[in-house]
């Protein structure tokens, strides 16, 4: 099994037919994702050739919907209009939008967070995140599909290039999903999410957490792993020897007083038995270990 | 961007908050003038992004503009933690009877904002926050919902506002968001906020923090962007869009995505303790990161005379090895002989045969390829220490 996305999800990809976008459906699709169609407004009717799949655009994601029974929309919009794609998918309550933009406004975020909670019928992902992967089964996003196959580790990720790295560190394992929530101020779905989803998915067997400096999601996921979670989990946390102060690319990722330290946070999970190696491949050798009994 | 006071001052002025006159000023001169045209006592301000400045003798109440000039030319070069003084604000002095708080910010955890007020307010809110939560009122705004008048009241109430003054506290809180949601800011603290003898409530100081994701509509924030305190490499960097912060270690490093790059600074810093050699930059490439990327981000390494080895650490997600590898290739062929110091180069995933490939057929003595991160993190240390 999966989280979030399995074999069946019938996904529509916003912003399509922009550079990102066809880059990456033409990807999706070479995935074995199952993608129905795009929206573009204004290009409503027309077809757009993906490497000889022919998939058809719609103005509006309900339009998408009725047509194609989509349940899933992967957002390649660019920050200016990524708002309203946002909201577009909401009011069509379309159950998971996949936001991969970079850089979209905080304010902007925060508005169609607060609609979605509003709705009550639409998960977000992201945004500024690679998505979600279930290898062998579908790929919503920009992870790529051939690091590694399926197989029982649970992963959740705050950065993107990391999540590739870890999938590669524990390919001979293989993956029942991975998560990318990405490192934005306000995100959708959250460790705690993911978290609790590896918990009840009965083919995840143990769980990888990485997570970054800036904020508190860590020391939450923490505790709520103390409540929760029974699988084994090993974390991991970029950002030891960052300066205070200084931002490091993700807005996410500022370090400000003693909280949201990396210091803080390896602490926070080791109090509730998490192993939590330095190093990328050090986190590995633990999960190694713990799946080799 | 976090801005200083004197931006903050003109920023609420601009969106009618309260203020007291100011100016803002670079020399004794210009404080003076400043002065002068303000009329009066006047408080000298060292402009500087951290707090303490108070403590540190940053902030002096002039008898007149002369007294502001000496005032200035004693604050002006100051170095405060670490910031050196390179402007003053020149600001009207007022009788000041209490001194209250109030600010508007970004809520990670509940993603959506979030309103403190306190009748405590000044140098102690934090002290107020940590001993006294019951002082704070905290309350949360659904950024589709906003702050309208009963809410303003309400909110200034919990604060525990005196009667006479919550009207006007309300109305300086509408004023804020307004101006909090336009300028798309994270952040906006008015502390003090002060009622001053004449029953006026007046915003004294502030801190304001705007969103670098809304710069696309904004393009007025831009003249807001304090170029003097910026690293050289920084804007060099910042005008070739690269993702560059300059730190004070010897091995140079370039990778893709933050998260990678803070995994690459953490695991170059272990290796480094038996060297006593430290990362002496962050340089995020990129999702999808192009050759011409790539060279100009290892040209702005080759040129930080601090650097002494560097580490490429890339792995090919949407980014392409090949391409980094070429970027590589052609940043060395445009630097010449001005490239002198050794670059450890660890590529995997996307393209990485066809990567590592022309890395090897380019054979350039610099350049060494490892296999694993950790391996050719202990290289480049190694390398930076001989």
């Amino acid at each position: 099994m999966a989280i979030f996305v399995n074999e069946n999800t019938k996904v529509i990809v916003q912003g399509m037919t922009g550079s990102e976008g066809t880059k990456h459906t033409k990807r999706m699709l070479k995935a074995g994702t199952k993608i129905v169609g795009g929206v573009t407004p204004g290009k409503g009717g027309q077809t757009s050739d993906m490497d000889g799949v022919l998939i058809p655009i719609f103005n509006s994601v309900k339009e998408a919907i009725n047509a194609t029974g989509a349940n899933a929309s992967v957002v390649f919009v660019p920050p200016k209009f990524a708002k309203t794609a946002v909201l577009d998918a909401i009011e069509a309550e379309i159950p998971l939008v996949v936001v991969i933009t970079e850089g979209i406004p905080v304010h902007d975020v925060a508005a169609f967070y607060a609609q979605a909670v509003t709705s009550g019928k639409t998960q977000i992902l992201g945004p500024n995140c690679p998505g979600i992967i279930s290898p062998g089964k579908t790929n919503l996003g920009i992870i790529p599909s051939d690091i590694t196959g399926s197989g029982k580790i649970g992963l959740v990720s705050k950065s993107g290039t990391l999540t590739y790295q870890m999938m590669y560190e524990l390919r001979d394992f293989g993956f029942t999903t991975a998560v990318g929530i990405g490192g934005d101020p306000i995100i959708g779905t959250t460790h705690i999410d993911c978290l609790r989803a590896f918990q009840d998915d009965p083919e995840t067997k143990a769980i990888v957490m990485i997570g970054e400096i800036g904020g508190d999601a860590e020391e939450r996921a923490a505790q709520f792993i103390k409540e929760y979670v029974t699988k084994p989990v090993v974390g991991y946390v970029a950002g030891f020897t960052a300066p205070e102060g200084k931002t490091m690319g993700h807005a996410g990722a500022i370090v400000s007083g003693s909280s949201g330290t990396a210091a803080a946070k390896k602490e926070a999970l080791e109090a509730v038995g998490v192993a939590v190696g330095k190093t990328p491949s050090e986190t590995a050798n633990l999960m190694r270990k713990i799946l080799n009994g | 961007m976090d801005l200083f006071e004197y931006q903050a001052r003109d920023l609420f002025e601009s969106h009618q908050i309260p203020v007291l006159a100011g100016a803002v000023a670079s020399t004794p001169e210009e404080a003076e003038a400043a002065a002068k045209r303000i009329g009066g006592k006047v408080v000298v301000k060292a402009q500087v992004k951290i707090g303490g400045r108070g403590k540190a003798g940053g902030v002096k109440l002039a008898e007149n503009a002369i007294d502001a000039k000496e005032k200035a030319n004693a604050i002006l070069g100051m170095d405060i933690k670490g910031h050196i003084v390179k402007k003053v604000m020149i600001a009207q002095a007022a009788p000041i009877d209490f001194e209250y708080y109030l600010a508007i910010l970004l809520d990670r955890a509940n993603r959506n904002f979030l309103v403190m007020a306190s009748v405590a307010g000044g140098m102690e809110i934090e002290e107020v926050a940590h001993k006294t939560p019951d002082k704070l009122a905290r309350v949360s705004i659904d950024p589709n919902n906003g702050i309208d008048k009963k809410r303003a009241i309400e909110i200034a109430k919990a604060g525990q506002f005196p009667s006479e003054v919550i009207d006007q506290v309300a109305e300086v809180l509408i004023k804020l968001w307004d101006a909090f949601v336009k300028e798309d800011a994270t952040l906006m603290e008015i502390n003090p906020l002060v009622k001053t003898s004449d029953g006026k409530i007046i915003a004294l100081d502030g801190k304001v923090t705007l969103d670098d994701n809304s710069n696309f509509r904004h393009p007025e924030h831009e003249k807001l962007t304090d170029q003097t305190s910026t690293n050289p490499l920084e804007l060099l960097a910042k005008e070739k869009d690269l993702n560059y912060v300059k730190l004070d270690g010897q091995v140079g490093i370039i990778g893709n995505g933050a998260g990678l790059v803070m995994s690459t600074l953490d695991v170059v810093a272990y290796a480094g303790e038996k060297y006593g050699v430290k990362p002496a930059n962050f340089l995020d490439i990129g999702g999808g990161a192009s050759a011409e990327v790539m060279a100009n981000g290892l040209s702005i390494i080759l040129g930080d005379t601090d650097v002494k080895s560097v580490f490429v650490n890339v792995f090919g997600g949407i980014t392409a090895c090949d391409a980094v590898a070429n970027g590589i290739v052609q940043a060395l062929q445009i630097l010449g002989s001005k490239a002198t110091k050794p670059i450890v180069v660890r590529l995997d995933g996307n393209n990485v045969e066809l990567g590592r490939k022309i890395l090897n057929d380019a054979n350039h003595p610099l350049v060494q390829q490892l296999e694993t991160m950790d391996g050719a993190a202990a290289k480049a240390a190694e390398l930076a220490a001989k």
